[in-house]
């Protein structure tokens, strides 16, 4: 049971390792819903105005932006850095 | 050196101002807006009311970014545009030169037109002062009356309820925004609404605002019922504020009419966003829309060719996404045509390219919350209404807009009860490897 836990844990992590969030500019609306509820304060908003993925060292890929914001504007991007290495 | 002079403090005139800078470090950039609270995002009021975001999150520059584009500016109304003299002028006295103007004055609300209309505790959904005032009489109003269509009169609806105040929702139509939905999807919202607390009023129509001590106290409907009510928001529309551009005799109908250049009929004078109705080759009409992102891309546009080089506006397929009574909703390319007796001309968030329905047939899957409606052409998918799961939606957007030959599965998706879904992600999945 435990081991199961942990290494589903695991693969959140490595999945999440693997992502980064990727605005959609045409669909953002520039509300700030999604910087308002970034748990590390990072200006989310920013990132989709200017179309840039959001590479930022302290992004915690929780999903917290993509999940909340109203015009499904973020998605998720598999960057696949650490697929050699972890798998 | 070149003087740029933008009227509006809106997306269409911050993006132009961005895409000036862009290409011409040291012109003279002024600014005029009479909006008391700036550059702010306009969708974002609605989450604002409802209360999903603190006002200090609506706006979406910092000063530093105002600073980088090296601009004056003024807080005023402009009042007149003297094109021959080639200068403007503020309601405070001043006269601007420009040897390059920019009207992004956006759209405001149709006026009601109902006696009592001009009495304390009416409200529309325009600037953050509105939604600022709504909130504070909604504090202590316990019932309100809203009054309207499209996405603007609910999220009126949907925020006041939000706040606990006790609304009714009258509409004079037989259901909610039937130009753009179709009656199922109108059964969805008004369903979901009604499990908000929210009271639905159908083919109904009010004759007068009641009043109390000049404050609203209720209405009279048409058909001689009244309700009580301590205030009253509406939305049945919006109008370009054109104003500044008619005086002066640049060519008009509903918005200012530019060609795909952004330019007016006037030499060096252009219009962008909500005040531009917009020349669109591939229909050889002048649109209009009410929506954020087309009015970023016309002002970008506009910028480019008030400095730099000649661009031509593309128009995007018409696409919104939204939340219609908590269910997130995208509306692509053309999906209705029918006539919407709650509204005068466009709505808030809506465009005209969504009633230019050419010869298409439906198919639609889905069962209550989710659901898909196609608009399929010949060969193409022309519109799309995806509410709820929104896991196709990207694909959607892409298939309407670049026109991506369906063929291959148009008798599948045509055939009843097909599962419109399943093969749609299927065909956008082999679509994209082909791609790749
Ligand atoms: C409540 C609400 C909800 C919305 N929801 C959506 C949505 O879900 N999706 C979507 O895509 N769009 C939505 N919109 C529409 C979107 O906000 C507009 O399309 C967009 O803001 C248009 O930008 P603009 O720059 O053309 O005009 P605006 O943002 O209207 O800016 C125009 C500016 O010009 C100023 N101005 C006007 N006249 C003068 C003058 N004579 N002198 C000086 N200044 C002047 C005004 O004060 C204003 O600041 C919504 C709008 C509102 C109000």
């Amino acid at each position: 049971m435990l081991h199961r836990l942990f290494h589903k844990e695991r693969s959140q992590r490595i999945s999440r390792a693997q992502g980064q969030v990727r605005p959609d500019p045409g669909r953002c609306v520039q509300c700030g819903i999604c910087s308002f509820n970034c748990p590390v304060e990072i200006d989310v908003r920013r990132h989709a105005w200017q179309g840039e993925p959001v590479i930022h060292s302290r992004c915690l890929t929780c999903g917290e932006c993509v999940a909340r914001c109203p015009r499904a504007a973020l998605a998720f991007e598999r960057t696949n850095l650490f697929a050699e290495k972890e798998a | 050196m070149t003087h740029y002079v933008l009227l509006g403090t809106g997306v269409a005139a911050i993006t132009a101002a961005e895409a000036i800078r862009a290409h011409d470090s040291g012109g003279e950039l002024t600014l005029v807006g009479d909006d008391p609270f700036g550059y702010y995002s306009r969708p974002g009021l609605a989450y604002y009311l409802i209360g999903e975001l603190g006002e200090e999150m609506l706006y979406p520059y910092r000063k530093e970014d105002f600073l980088k584009l090296k601009m004056r500016f003024y807080r005023a109304c402009a009042t007149r545009i003297f094109p021959a003299e080639k200068q403007v002028e503020l309601d405070n006295g001043t006269r601007l030169p420009y040897d390059k103007l920019l009207i992004a004055t956006g759209a405001q609300a149709v006026p009601l037109n109902i006696p009592g209309s001009d009495l304390k505790g009416v409200y529309k959904l325009d600037h953050l002062a509105d939604a600022r005032a709504l909130l504070a009489d909604a504090k202590h109003g316990r019932t309100a009356l809203v009054i309207g269509g499209g996405i603007t009169a609910l999220e009126l609806a949907e925020g006041l309820a939000a706040r606990g105040v006790r609304v009714h929702y009258i509409l004079r139509g037989e259901r909610y925004w039937p130009a753009v939905l179709d009656e199922l999807e109108s059964g969805v919202i008004e369903s979901l609404l009604a499990q908000e607390g929210i009271s639905l009023y159908h083919k109904c129509e009010i004759a007068e605002i009641l009043e109390k001590n000049g404050k609203v106290n209720g209405a009279r409907l048409v058909d001689g019922r009244t309700l009580k009510a301590d205030l009253l928001a509406y939305a049945i529309g919006i109008a370009p504020r054109i104003e500044l551009a008619r005086e002066p005799g640049l060519t008009c109908e509903r918005g200012i009419l530019v060609n795909e250049f952004m330019q007016t009929s006037q030499p060096d004078i252009y219009a962008a966003g909500d005040v531009a109705q917009v020349f669109d080759p591939a229909s050889g009409k002048y649109l209009l829309d009410s929506l954020w992102n087309p009015a970023r891309e016309q002002g970008r546009t506009a910028g480019l060719n008030m400095a730099g080089p000649a661009t031509a506006y593309i128009k995007p397929a018409a696409f919104n996404v939204t939340r219609l009574a908590g269910l997130t909703t995208t509306i692509i390319g053309a999906v209705g045509s029918g006539q919407d007796p709650d509204l005068l001309g466009i709505a808030r968030g809506d465009s005209e390219t969504w009633r230019q329905v050419p010869d298409v047939i439906v198919a639609q899957g889905g069962f209550e919350v989710n659901r898909l409606r196609l608009m399929v052409g010949e060969k193409h998918i022309l519109g799309a209404v995806i509410m709820g799961d929104q896991k196709l939606s990207r694909a959607l957007q892409n298939l309407v807009t670049q026109k991506i030959d369906i063929t291959s599965i148009r008798a599948q998706l045509l055939a009843p009860h097909a599962p419109i879904a399943d093969i749609l992600a299927q065909f956008w999945s082999i679509t994209q490897s082909l791609n790749h």
